[in-house]
């Protein structure tokens, strides 16, 4: 029984990154019914961002607060580096979203979607070889901005610091989506726009700022998704992308791709049954769960578990 | 678009196309080690390009997973090699004839695997149209290549090394690319092969013209398998390494590029794109080596992968119909 | 006459919208027969529903006596079912010719096997196909045009070259999805002495979805109205013209 506990505890943290990912795979295929390949590239970038800015900010609250006592409990000089380093992450991949947007995906509107998937494929393929470059091949190491060690009383369980770190970023920013989603104007705005495009831009809705913005949210979150994965494992590399990008994108299309809730269940499930199937059956199969679920999915349930069905008119 | 007025038949034009392969490869030995490696590699990718672009090019499906279909002929023709071939060569007699006789077997064996492998693929995923196609397509190749890393008798993630079993290597390559090309283009021609092109253009027309798409678009992906199988093991015989990391997604994409980059349902382009982009990366290389450039500038000229995705988009956004063909034939799908 | 298409108690229903309630609907031999309705009626989607794109979710329909229901589309354009689309949809990236000998495909002899050997047999067959295909373009002068990309067309000549695919299946019913929308007077008078022979000629059963009454009364033998997916009416044009439930549907309530 601990053991299961255990493994649901990781799945949930490992789940958490993916659902992050997921939201933005799913927003913009909700709004444009485009699978942007370049994501999973996004959240690599947020986690380079954070390596590169952390060591200043970090720096810089030295000089503010004067060094942490110790290295071992919170503190709030520690806690303000670490939201900075995050939120720094957020929007510069948020602006980063909105530039590609603009610069390579824009122009393709009009164009049939296999265009643009190829261009996301370049896009993806060139964010990994910029960074690449500028960083080299080699893993970095990606500073330690926060405490971590296990909590204590849990018996055989065992929770990280990082690990509910992970999930509180994550719950808050799940809720904060929900709410722009649901109760403010331009949430509205997208949901009308995955609904019904002519109709939205008819009522007044300018479509182009409301893709903006989707991409940005989108890609902040992946960037917090990325700056999280790198604070549980410290090692970054500009490869660290593709499968996490897949894996979500997979957790997307479990959920109902252009399902917002959906995403994020379908993230956590996908996390807790790699878990589960490297725990109880071979760390071998860790990559191939995800492919073996969107095979199932897209033969059996292409809609995933919450999805539309859009009937091509004849 | 009817073929007219040529008296020099197809099947003459590949007769052709052989006696050349053949009457240059007698002096093979003579080039110099690094263009042969070049010349040969250009083989391999047309072989590659031209069968995949009667997927994607032709039919318009878009497949993103051939870099496994050439792993699995790989394996299977350095698998024969490895455990059957000594065995086999020694019981039929020895000598260079049980060596081509094993080589062409393995070969074939290489491709009806891969071709194997591509219907087992084929009719689950064929039934998605676009974006998730390529998805699925791209899960496959990558569930292939996983499946060889933990598969130890042959190397694993290790690799696999043989010796070849054929010390001739221009002949069979562009007597395989001749018949690659043959293949594709008199099928694409026939009014049979027209069904391809129905596909691409407009499935729900297509079936109510009485076309099975299904069963084109099934046996398109069959064909461009069994090819890429077969270049798999000539890619085999000539390397006499291979690894699971050669036949990953960037491979997928390489190929695809030689196909967007030629036109997709263009082969004469296509061809012409795989000349090119084998030898791009032998042009980059020399040009990083200039040194009158500064470091940075010699270290992107290093980086083909960032010089590809920069020419991909740039294609994408002012090029989609590739390199070689005219805007006018640029099709709807694209 | 014999009855060539029976559409027997037929409901489609998309989740909660059924966009046809049991329809009752009969075709003959050679009979020329128009659907006509208000827009949104259901008269595509009853041409979809006798191609096989749409599977009626009650219901079932019969083409010389044996049921297509469930059969893919091919097969069902294999029984001798042809239709043209109310969006043109032809063959983009071909020529006008090959748009049509695309659709002999489904009565071909030869495979893949007889297209790469090129034997004698291959190359009779693509010459009768060749034949066929000119003699179609031919009768529908459209043959001076054969090379010519299909999309480059004049429309009435892209509506025209619809036609003559179809036919390409040698089909016993054709289906016109509108095929006089976007023409003017003279083209439509052209239209309809096309489809008149195209029946003659070929001995068909067509169905015609039309909008301009004109057209559909000028050719049609007997007319069936749809209104919400429901026959309010069939007949003769005359008794159709009059029928007050007809003029209800496309005028409005008149007592409103």
């Amino acid at each position: 029984m601990d053991n299961l506990l255990q493994q649901l505890i990781n799945g949930l943290s490992l789940g958490s990154i993916y659902a992050l990912i997921a939201l933005g795979y799913t927003m913009v295929y909700g709004v444009l019914r485009f699978i942007n390949f370049a994501h999973g590239e996004v959240y690599m970038v947020g986690a380079y961002i954070g390596f590169s800015i952390a060591p200043r900010i970090q720096e810089s609250i030295y000089r503010i607060f004067g060094e942490p006592a110790d290295l071992y409990t919170f503190h709030w000089s520690t806690t303000l580096g670490a939201l900075l380093v995050l939120v720094g992450a957020m929007i510069f991949c948020a602006a980063l979203g909105v530039l590609i947007e603009w610069l390579v995906y824009r122009p393709l509107r009009s164009r049939p979607r296999l265009t643009v998937l190829i261009t996301a494929i370049g896009v993806s393929i060139l964010l990994q070889n910029i960074v690449l470059t500028h960083y080299g091949a080699t893993p970095q190491y990606f500073p330690e901005i926060l405490p971590d060690h296990a909590i204590e009383g849990m018996g055989n369980v065992i929770i990280t610091m990082n690990q509910i770190v992970i999930f509180a970023v994550t719950l808050l920013l799940l809720l904060t989506l929900h709410f722009v989603v649901m109760k403010t104007r331009i949430g509205t705005a997208m949901r009308a726009l995955s609904f019904n495009p002519t109709a939205a831009s008819l009522m007044g809705i300018n479509i182009s700022v409301v893709i903006s913005f989707t991409f940005a949210i989108g890609s902040a979150l992946a960037a917090a998704a990325g700056i999280l994965q790198a604070i549980y494992n410290p090692s970054i590399d500009p490869l660290m992308g593709i499968l996490p990008g897949i894996k979500a994108f997979v957790a997307a299309v479990l959920g109902g791709i252009g399902n917002i809730p959906g995403a994020a269940i379908g993230g956590f499930v996908i996390g807790i049954l790699e878990t589960m199937v490297v725990g109880y059956i071979s760390p071998m199969y860790r990559d191939a769960i995800a492919f073996a679920v969107l095979i199932l999915i897209l033969l059996f349930k292409p809609t995933g578990l919450f999805g539309r069905t859009e009937r091509e008119k004849v | 678009m009817t073929k007219t007025g040529s008296r020099i038949g197809p099947k003459t034009w590949l007769l052709i196309a052989a006696l050349i392969s053949f009457g240059i490869s007698l002096f093979e030995k003579r080039i110099d080690p690094y263009f042969h490696d070049i010349i040969i590699s250009i083989g391999i990718n047309i072989i590659l390009g031209v069968g995949l672009n009667l997927v994607n090019g032709y039919t318009g499906q878009f497949s993103l997973g051939h870099a496994g279909f050439m792993a699995v002929g790989a394996y299977v023709f350095a698998a024969i090699t490895a455990f059957i071939g000594p065995g086999a060569i020694a019981a039929l007699g020895g000598g260079t004839l049980a060596g081509l006789s094993l080589y062409v077997v393995a070969l074939l064996a290489g491709g009806l695997g891969a071709g194997l492998v591509g219907l087992m693929v084929g009719v689950p995923s064929l039934r998605l149209k676009g974006d998730y196609l390529a998805i699925v397509t791209l899960g496959f190749g990558e569930i292939i290549r996983v499946v060889i890393q933990n598969a130890d008798a042959i190397g694993g993630p290790r690799g696999f090394s043989v010796t070849h079993l054929l010390g001739a290597y221009f002949f069979p390559t562009f007597l395989c690319a001749a018949l690659c090309v043959y293949v594709v283009v008199l099928l694409v021609h026939s009014t049979y092969g027209r069904g391809f092109l129905t596909v691409a253009d407009d499935e729900v027309a297509a079936e109510a013209m009485g076309i099975n798409t299904t069963k084109y678009k099934v046996i398109a992906f069959v064909i461009a398998a069994f090819f890429a199988g077969i270049a798999g093991g000539l890619y085999t015989n000539f390397k006499e390494y291979i690894h699971p990391e050669g036949f990953n997604f960037l491979r997928s994409v390489d190929i695809v590029v030689i196909v967007i980059l030629g036109g997709m349902g263009n082969t004469p382009g296509v061809i012409a794109a795989a000349v090119l982009l084998t030898i791009l990366p032998e042009g980059l290389r020399y040009v990083a080596g200039w040194d009158f450039l500064s470091p940075q500038m010699q270290q992107i000229a290093g980086n083909r992968m960032l010089l590809y995705s920069i020419l991909l988009i740039i294609l994408m956004l002012t090029r989609p119909q590739g390199l070689f063909t005219r805007r006018s034939r640029l099709r709807k799908s694209l | 006459m014999k009855k060539l298409l029976e559409i027997d108690q037929c409901t489609v229903q998309f989740g909660g919208l059924k966009a046809v309630s049991d329809l009752d609907f009969s075709i003959h031999e050679n009979e020329l027969i128009g659907l006509i309705g208000p827009n949104g009626a259901g008269k595509t989607t009853v041409f979809n529903l006798i191609t096989g794109v749409y599977r009626p979710t009650t219901g079932d329909i019969r083409f010389e006596g044996a049921s297509v229901v469930g059969r893919p589309p091919y097969r069902i354009t294999a029984r001798g079912i042809a239709r043209t689309f109310q969006n043109i949809r032809l063959f983009s990236s071909m020529t006008v010719f090959d748009n049509v000998r695309a659709a002999c495909n489904m009565h071909l002899h030869h495979g893949i096997s007889h297209a790469l050997w090129r034997g004698a047999a291959f190359e009779r067959e693509e010459k009768e196909v060749n034949r066929t295909v000119s003699e179609l373009l031919e009768i529908f002068h459209l043959q001076h045009l054969r090379e010519a990309p299909s999309t480059g067309l004049p429309y009435g000549d892209q509506r025209r070259l619809e036609i003559v695919r179809a036919l390409a299946t040698r089909p016993k019913l054709l289906l016109l999805d509108e095929p006089a929308a976007g023409m003017n007077p003279t083209e439509k008078d052209e239209l309809m002495r096309l489809i008149r022979f195209t029946q003659e000629k070929f001995g068909l059963a067509v169905l015609l979805v039309e909008h301009d009454m004109k057209v559909v009364m000028g050719i049609c033998q007997r007319i069936a109205v749809l209104d919400y997916g429901i026959k309010i009416a069939e007949g003769t044009p005359q008794e159709v013209r009059s029928n007050p439930k007809v003029i209800e549907a496309y005028l409005g309530d008149t007592d409103a």
